[in-house]
């Protein structure tokens, strides 16, 4: 007999088969010494401290009040960001944009070939400036205002809240708290699945977190909503934006929860698991450096990799749409290919070609879509929101096929740097499968029926 | 060891979620991992390098646990570390402001490994709620050296890092205190111990061994076992 | 009957009420993870307030909040000690 075996059996004898006991009395004992030792160092000082904690919590948890201010506080960081960004976006747009004819001029001043000059201009630049300037503003704002909520403490009496809406999708309010963690990047919202205990909904946490639009995709919908579902005036307009946007996430949501009911009723069958979460004192955020290292470290890190994907990307995209297999334009060639089915997306075909072709990054989908539009060399490149807006509608953009665009990018699948998180996660291609293919049925399921819907009404 | 030896230090950081163990991480190396407000915020084993006293140390961020047995995958990570990794020095983050359910896994900490640092953080906090902390009585208490701090201002960093230094070179030995079971496991205890002795340096980890032994902690016994009686069975 | 009179689950006990543990049933990682956040008996615990669905419930134990689900109290079995704050026993 070796010694291990040996020793399990002394110990199996020892705990007389009652396990559970044994580790009652230990923790037990534990506790009753951190107890003793407590009592004999901390004091309380005389007087009353106004317990805060629970006032808050009165109003933040309160079967009343809980779930309209989850909405509002949701609404004003949406508000928040689309107004504060419409600016700064505007003015970026104008200066970079700017800076591409004479940047086209040195090109052709220093005798470089004309492909050359377009593929770093018109194809690199004109991504990296298009991601730059859509993307920076809304970042800077919602990161800041993100991580005030985050280090305020209110994230967990959110999952507290919304607990018992996952209950009944059978899984758990910590998926509330990963897919916080989606809005930033949903590679880090997979990862922050880990919280979860239990296996089976950990997975369901890691599959269904793609519902929650991240920071690649959330400044298109922001620059969709705007464009397409905005009237004249300045203060409906960033109202109605804002409206649409919280319609889109609490539809994300939706889905989260609906799809994470369905697999616990097929693929992914079970109990929902204990919870235990704790609820951590609320803790006064430092505003100043909050705001400081959001914007230094998460901003220009997510930023910076949107445009190391989005510069070769441009490159890409720009040699697909200026050279030609057989006489025909590969990138044309490609959204022809493409339009049929696209079209009972109520997209068309160089949407869902943009949609493919972005998958290393949901941030270049935009910019691809333009690329491919005026590769056709038929029209204006847009200066400003407004000039983009009647590009679209030039190509027979619809209000519904803004939506559908909309919901496809909320639904879709993980990009790239998700996708392989998810792997990295689950150590399985079977759920690293299954973890796009999910969200793309959902998304063509969803884009058929509002695309049908939505014509029949128009009609 | 001694003030010659070249080689890096290593310290690690534990305690429960959300006591400011990252703040303290990024105070004391410079580095700027996210801080968050909720149980669970670090998922990762963050490391980071920090000079002090013209000493290398190698400070890593174990994820938050509240204790050291149960068999979440933080956990695990945790107590293998502190038990296999024999650290130089560990630093129990503590939040002050429940400080008895902090103590709970401080003294488990200290069952593991004697180089122990208790760091009673959000000191400010608990003033703001009226809580009063004698550090000098818990120090004695504990046996093992105790440095109130606030991370966030940077209030008791210094005092903190010149406690790691000592610790981790060894100028100071903390004395960490033993929990007594009770006659009933203790009696179970002894029984276990003789076995266990001859593959354990010190006598603190084969008690603790013994204890997760009695309650059928498997998981940590596959990974002993492996380490040490493998070879030794085949004799 | 005697020592176990007026046991009663943790579950069954209104907002705003306090009582001490008594046992904890269960098994497994969740039995286990009540004990280490400080559920042990002996323990005092208050009944803080519901989520807004009614569950979980949220459990002031040992100066911290913690919220448990309807299931995972029932496993704690608990001594109601009344209403107002009872004090140090």
């Amino acid at each position: 007999m070796t010694k291990i075996q040996e020793l399990y059996r002394l110990a199996g004898e020892l705990g007389d088969g009652r396990k559970e006991e044994l580790q009652e009395r230990i923790v037990k004992a534990i506790y009753r010494q951190a107890e003793a030792i407590s009592g004999r160092v901390v004091s309380r000082h005389p007087g009353w401290a106004c317990d805060w904690d629970r006032r808050i919590d009165d109003v933040v948890t309160s079967r009343l009040t809980g779930f309209p201010l989850m909405l509002l506080l949701l609404g004003v960081v949406f508000w928040v960001t689309i107004v504060g960004a419409n600016y700064p976006s505007e003015i970026l747009a104008a200066l970079l944009f700017g800076l591409e004819d004479p940047l086209s001029f040195l090109f052709d001043y220093t005798g470089a070939p004309q492909w050359l000059c377009g593929m770093a201009v018109q194809g690199v630049y004109r991504t990296v400036a298009w991601v730059v300037s859509v993307m920076l503003p809304p970042m800077a704002i919602f990161f800041p205002c993100f991580t005030l909520l985050e280090d305020l403490g209110y994230l967990p009496r959110a999952a507290f809240n919304l607990d018992g809406l996952f209950k009944r999708a059978g899984t758990q309010g910590k998926q509330g708290l990963t897919m916080c963690m989606g809005f930033g990047c949903n590679a880090a919202g997979v990862t922050a699945c880990r919280i979860i205990d239990s296996p089976r909904e950990r997975l369901i946490a890691i599959l269904t977190n793609n519902f929650v639009p991240c920071n690649g995709r959330f400044p298109t919908l922001i620059a969709l909503a705007t464009l397409f579902f905005a009237g004249s005036l300045s203060t409906s307009l960033s109202f109605m934006a804002t409206a649409v946007v919280t319609t889109l996430v609490l539809l994300g949501v939706t889905v989260t929860l609906l799809v994470s009911y369905l697999l616990s009723k097929t693929l992914l069958r079970g109990l929902p698991s204990s919870f235990v979460l704790e609820l951590p004192p609320y803790r006064m955020p430092q505003v100043g450096r909050v705001i400081v290292r959001s914007i230094f470290d998460r901003t220009i890190f997510v930023l910076g990799r949107a445009v190391t994907i989005a510069a070769p990307a441009g490159a890409v995209i720009w040699l697909l749409a200026n050279n030609s297999i057989g006489g025909q334009n590969i990138l044309k060639g490609m959204a022809n290919f493409l339009d049929l089915p696209a079209r009972f997306l109520g997209l068309d075909g160089y949407i869902l070609t943009a949609f493919i072709l972005g998958l290393p990054a949901n941030e270049i989908v935009l910019p691809i879509l333009l690329m491919g539009y005026l590769a056709q060399g038929t029209l204006v490149e847009p200066a400003n929101f407004q000039d983009l807006g009647n590009l679209l509608v030039a190509y027979g953009w619809t209000p519904v096929t803004a939506f559908c665009f909309m919901l496809f990018s909320l639904l879709h699948y993980p990009c790239g740097t998700t996708i392989w998180t998810i792997y990295k996660e689950t150590k399985s291609f079977k759920w690293t499968i299954a973890g796009v293919l999910i969200p793309l049925a959902v998304a063509v399921i969803v884009c058929g029926l509002v695309n049908f819907v939505g014509r029949l009404i128009l009609n | 060891m001694g003030l010659n030896n070249p080689v890096q230090l290593c310290v690690t950081l534990v305690g429960n979620p959300n006591t400011g163990k990252s703040t303290i991480f990024n105070a004391l190396t410079g580095l700027r991992q996210h801080t968050g407000n909720w149980p669970g915020k670090t998922v990762l084993t963050a490391r980071g390098v920090y000079h002090y006293k013209g000493r290398e140390f190698l400070l890593i961020d174990l994820p938050g646990t509240y204790s050291l047995v149960a068999n979440s995958p933080e956990e695990r990570v945790a107590r293998d570390f502190l038990f296999f990794g024999h650290p130089d020095a560990t630093v129990v983050v503590a939040d002050a402001t429940c400080l008895e359910r902090n103590l709970n896994l401080a003294l488990q900490v200290m069952e593991i490994t004697s180089r122990v640092i208790v760091c009673v953080n959000l000191i400010d906090e608990a003033r703001k709620k009226n809580l009063n902390i004698n550090i000098a009585v818990l120090a004695r208490e504990l046996g093992v050296p105790v440095v109130a701090t606030a991370a966030r201002t940077g209030q008791g960093l210094d005092e903190l890092k010149d406690l790691i230094y000592a610790v981790a070179c060894g100028y100071i030995t903390p004395c960490p205190r033993e929990i007594g079971y009770g006659h009933y496991i203790e009696e179970r205890l002894q029984k276990l111990l003789p076995l266990i002795q001859p593959y354990v340096s010190e006598r603190r980890q084969a008690r603790w061994l013994a204890l997760r032994l009695l309650e059928g902690d498997e998981s940590l016994l596959e990974t002993w076992a492996n380490k040490h009686l493998r070879d030794d069975s085949y004799d | 009957m005697g020592f176990n009179d007026g046991l009663k689950s943790l579950a069954e006990l209104p907002v705003r009420s306090f009582a001490y543990v008594v046992t904890v049933g269960g098994q497994g990682l969740t039995r286990r993870r009540l004990l280490d956040l400080g559920f042990v008996p002996g323990t005092l615990i208050e009944v803080i307030r519901s989520g807004p669905c009614g569950d979980p419930v949220a459990y002031g134990v040992r100066g911290t909040t913690v919220a448990l689900r309807r299931e995972a109290a029932g496993e704690i079995q608990v001594k109601a000690a009344g209403k107002g704050w009872p004090g140090w026993a």
